[in-house]
C-alpha cells in the first residue's frame, strides 16, 4: 500500500519540477513592448503598412525594423505616441500628414454588392444586399479595403472636410 | 466695494470716443439675409422649415440639437428662398449651414409669441426653458447656449450673479449704449435671471471710463438692496470672466473649472436684455446691437441689427467707408478675428465690426526675442509667454502644455505689449488648436479600436454559432443513422458543443 503512494507523490514532484525549470528556461522570448505597441496601434488590421495586421506591426516597431511613421492611419499622433515610447526623436514638422481621408460611395454606379461592407475593418459601411451602401465618415478610417474591394470602382478617397469648430490658425511663419 | 487687483493686464488707448455717444439706431432691411444654423458654441441647428415657405418675424428657423446647441428664428417676416451653406463670419472663411430668407418689408411679428406679466412667479426650470427656446447665447462673444448657465445651480452651489458690462477691448461701445438706453429692460432681465439661478445677490460691474452707463445702472438699481454696482478699474483684460471675478471677489477660478465653483455665474448685458425679451415678450433673440466702427469708417454708429445682415450692410449704413481699410475685424481689436469679406453675416455672437486704417493697425516686422519679460509682466494668467512660444516654434507643444499652455485665455496682452512684435498670442492659439486637433486624433483612434475589436467579436460569434450549428446537425444524422430517438434538448446539445474547443 505505501510503495504506490510513495513512488506516485515521488513521480509527480520530480515531473513537477522538471516542467517547472523547463517553462522557467525554454521560455519564448517576447518583448513586452511588442504588446504595448499594439495597444496604440489602430488595430484596424488594415495593412497598409506593408505588414499583415497591427500585432505583427508592433512587433516590427518594437524590434526596431519598422519607422515609427509607418501607420497612415494614425497619422500624426500615432507617430508621437510612438516616438515618445521608443524615445525616438523624429521631426514632426517635416511628416507630410496627408490629412484624414474617408471612403465616399458613389451612388449611381453603386450595385449594393455588399463586397466594401464585408472587408470594412470598423463596419463602417451602412447597407445591404442590393440596396445602395453608405458611408459613416466618422467610422471611417480611410484604411482602402474597400476602395480595393469595390468591383464597381465606385469608392473613391475624399479629404475630410475641415468644419468651422475644427479650424484653428496655422503657425505664424517666423520672419528670422 | 472692495475690489481686488489682478495681476498683469494691458491699458490700450480705448478708442470709445468714435462711437460712444451715437445712440442705438434700427437699420433698414437688407435685400437677403443669411441666417447661420452655426451661430453659438455645440452641435448646428437643424432646420425646420422647407424652401419656399414664409414666416414671420420670430418663428422657429431651426431647431437646437442636443443639449449644448439653441434653435435660430426668423429675424424678420419673408419666404425662406434658400437652406443651404453660406460662408460663416469666422476668419477660415469656411461655410456652414445657413437659411436665406427674403425679406417681405412688412417685419410683422408672429402672432404665436406671448410673453408673461410676472416671470418671478415661473420655476427657475421654466425660465431656463424659455431661454433655451429663445434660442439666447452668451452674447459677449464667447456665444455658449445661457440656457445651459441659469441649470447649473442644480450642480454647484450659487450665491451670486455677475453682470459683465466691462466691455474692456477698446472701440466697443455696443453694451455701454444698451445699457445707458435701456436700463431698465436690462436689469429687468438680470433680475429673471438671478431668480432662475436661486441668488440673492447680484453685482452689475461697469468699468469707470462708462460714466454714463454706471449712472444709469445706478439710477435704475435704487431701492433694490441685492443689486450692488461695481465701478471697476479700467483695465485690459477686465472682461474676462474669470478675471472679473476674482476682481470683485477676491476669489480665484480653479484651472479650467468654473467660476460656478467658486458660487458664481457671469452674464453679459445684451444677454440679460435678451431674456427680459423672451420672458416679457415671449420674443426670441432674432436682433443684436453691433457697434461699426474704425477710423476707415465715415460715420461710426451703433446699430440695431436683425441677425443675418451682411456685414457689407452695415458698413453702408455707417456712411460707408471713407477709405480702404488696412484690416476688417469681426469683434475688438485684442480678441477679434479678421473677417474673411463683407459678404458674411452678423451673428449672435459678433459685437462689432472694425475698419481699421494701416495706422491704427501698426503693423509691424517681427524682431529676435531678447527675452526682456514684457510679456511675463503683461500676463494676466501668470504665466511665462516667451517660453510658451519658444517651445511652440521648436514643436514641442508637449513642452508648452506643462508650462501651462492650457490656463491661456487668449487675450493678446503678451503680443500687444511685445517691444519685438513677436505674434505671441498667435502661435499660442497656433498651439492650443494643434492640441485641441490632436485629442481629437486621439479619440478617433480609440473608436476605430473599439469598432474593430466589436466586429472581429462579431465574426468570431458568428463562426462559433455556424459550428455549433454543424455540430448539432452532424449528431442528430448520426442519430438518425443510429436507428434511435434524436437528443431530447437542444439546449443540451448546444452546450456540449460549446463546451468542446
Amino acid at each position: 500500500m505505501i510503495a504506490p503512494l510513495l513512488s506516485l507523490t515521488l513521480l509527480g514532484l520530480a515531473l513537477g519540477t522538471l516542467l517547472g525549470v523547463a517553462a522557467r528556461y525554454l521560455r519564448v522570448e517576447q518583448n513586452p513592448l511588442q504588446g504595448e505597441i499594439e495597444e496604440m496601434l489602430p488595430g484596424s488590421q488594415c495593412g497598409q503598412c506593408g505588414y499583415p495586421g497591427c500585432s505583427a506591426a508592433a512587433a516590427a516597431v518594437a524590434a526596431g525594423e519598422a519607422a515609427v511613421t509607418l501607420c497612415p492611419p494614425g497619422g500624426r499622433a500615432l507617430v508621437e505616441q510612438l516616438a515618445a515610447k521608443l524615445g525616438v526623436s523624429v521631426d514632426l514638422a517635416a511628416i507630410q500628414d496627408q490629412g484624414p481621408r474617408v471612403a465616399y460611395i458613389h451612388e449611381r454606379r453603386c450595385t449594393g454588392c455588399t463586397k466594401c461592407l464585408k472587408r470594412c475593418p470598423t463596419d463602417a459601411i451602412l447597407g445591404a444586399s442590393r440596396m445602395i451602401h453608405a458611408v459613416i465618415p466618422d467610422a471611417c478610417t480611410g484604411c482602402n479595403k474597400c476602395y480595393e474591394a469595390c468591383p464597381q470602382g465606385c469608392i473613391e478617397m475624399r479629404p475630410l472636410p475641415i468644419t468651422v469648430p475644427q479650424w484653428y490658425w496655422p503657425k505664424p511663419v517666423p520672419a528670422l | 466695494m472692495k475690489l481686488f487687483k489682478i495681476r498683469g493686464g494691458v491699458h490700450p488707448e480705448d478708442r470709445k470716443g468714435l462711437s460712444s455717444e451715437r445712440p442705438i439706431e434700427p437699420i433698414p432691411l437688407p435685400h437677403l439675409l443669411h441666417v447661420p444654423l452655426l451661430q453659438h458654441v455645440g452641435a448646428a441647428a437643424n432646420p425646420a422649415v422647407h424652401r419656399g415657405q414664409t414666416v414671420r418675424k420670430g418663428d422657429l428657423l431651426a431647431e437646437r440639437q442636443g443639449v449644448i446647441s439653441a434653435p435660430v428664428h426668423a429675424p424678420t417676416s419673408g419666404r425662406v428662398v434658400g437652406i443651404g451653406r453660406y460662408p460663416a463670419n469666422h476668419p477660415s472663411g469656411l461655410s456652414v449651414p445657413t437659411i436665406t430668407l427674403q425679406p417681405d418689408g412688412e417685419d410683422r411679428w408672429s402672432d404665436a409669441l406671448v410673453g408673461t406679466d410676472d416671470p418671478f412667479a415661473l420655476p427657475p426650470e421654466e425660465i431656463a426653458a424659455r431661454v433655451a427656446a429663445a434660442g439666447i447665447v452668451g452674447m459677449g462673444g464667447a456665444t455658449f447656449p445661457a440656457a445651459v448657465k441659469l441649470n447649473l445651480r442644480q450642480r454647484y452651489r450659487l450665491h451670486t450673479l455677475v453682470i459683465n458690462g466691462s466691455e474692456c477691448e477698446p472701440y466697443l461701445t455696443c453694451d455701454d449704449r444698451l445699457i445707458r438706453e435701456q436700463s431698465e429692460q436690462v436689469l429687468d432681465g438680470v433680475r429673471i435671471m438671478a431668480h432662475a439661478l436661486g441668488v440673492g445677490h447680484i453685482i452689475v460691474a461697469i468699468e469707470s471710463n462708462k460714466p454714463e452707463a454706471l449712472a444709469a445702472m445706478r439710477a435704475a438699481a435704487t431701492g433694490r438692496a441685492e443689486i450692488e454696482i461695481a465701478a471697476l478699474p479700467t483695465r485690459y483684460p477686465m472682461g474676462s470672466e474669470r478675471h472679473l471675478v476674482f476682481t470683485l471677489t477676491g476669489r480665484e477660478s480653479p484651472a479650467r473649472g468654473l467660476t460656478a465653483d467658486i458660487g458664481v455665474v457671469v452674464h453679459n448685458p445684451a444677454t440679460a436684455f435678451a431674456v427680459h425679451e423672451a420672458l416679457r415678450h415671449g420674443r426670441p433673440l432674432v436682433e443684436r446691437v453691433v457697434t461699426v466702427t474704425g477710423a476707415a469708417i465715415a460715420r461710426p454708429a451703433n446699430l440695431r441689427v436683425p441677425l443675418g445682415t451682411p456685414v457689407a450692410h452695415l458698413i453702408e449704413q455707417s456712411g460707408g467707408l471713407r477709405e480702404a481699410p488696412a484690416r476688417l475685424i469681426s469683434g475688438g481689436p485684442m480678441m477679434g478675428q479678421p473677417l474673411p469679406s463683407t459678404r458674411v453675416p452678423i451673428v449672435k455672437g459678433s459685437n462689432g465690426v472694425l475698419a481699421l486704417t494701416a495706422q491704427e493697425v501698426n503693423r509691424r516686422e517681427p524682431m529676435p526675442c531678447i527675452r526682456c519679460g514684457s510679456c511675463v509682466g503683461a500676463c494676466p494668467c501668470g504665466l511665462v509667454p516667451l517660453e510658451l512660444v519658444a517651445r511652440t516654434r521648436a514643436a514641442d507643444l508637449e513642452g508648452a502644455v506643462r508650462l501651462g499652455l492650457m490656463d491661456c485665455i487668449g487675450c493678446g496682452s503678451c503680443a500687444y505689449t511685445c517691444p519685438a512684435h513677436i505674434p505671441l498670442v498667435q502661435y499660442i492659439n497656433y498651439a492650443k488648436g494643434e492640441m485641441a486637433a490632436r485629442g481629437r486624433a486621439r479619440h478617433k483612434q480609440i473608436e476605430t479600436k473599439r469598432l474593430a475589436e466589436l466586429r472581429s467579436a462579431r465574426l468570431e460569434a458568428a463562426k462559433r454559432a455556424k459550428r455549433e450549428a454543424m455540430a448539432r446537425r452532424k449528431r442528430q444524422q448520426q442519430a438518425k443513422a443510429e436507428g434511435e430517438t434524436p437528443p431530447l434538448g437542444n439546449a443540451e446539445v448546444g452546450t456540449n458543443a460549446e463546451a468542446r474547443p
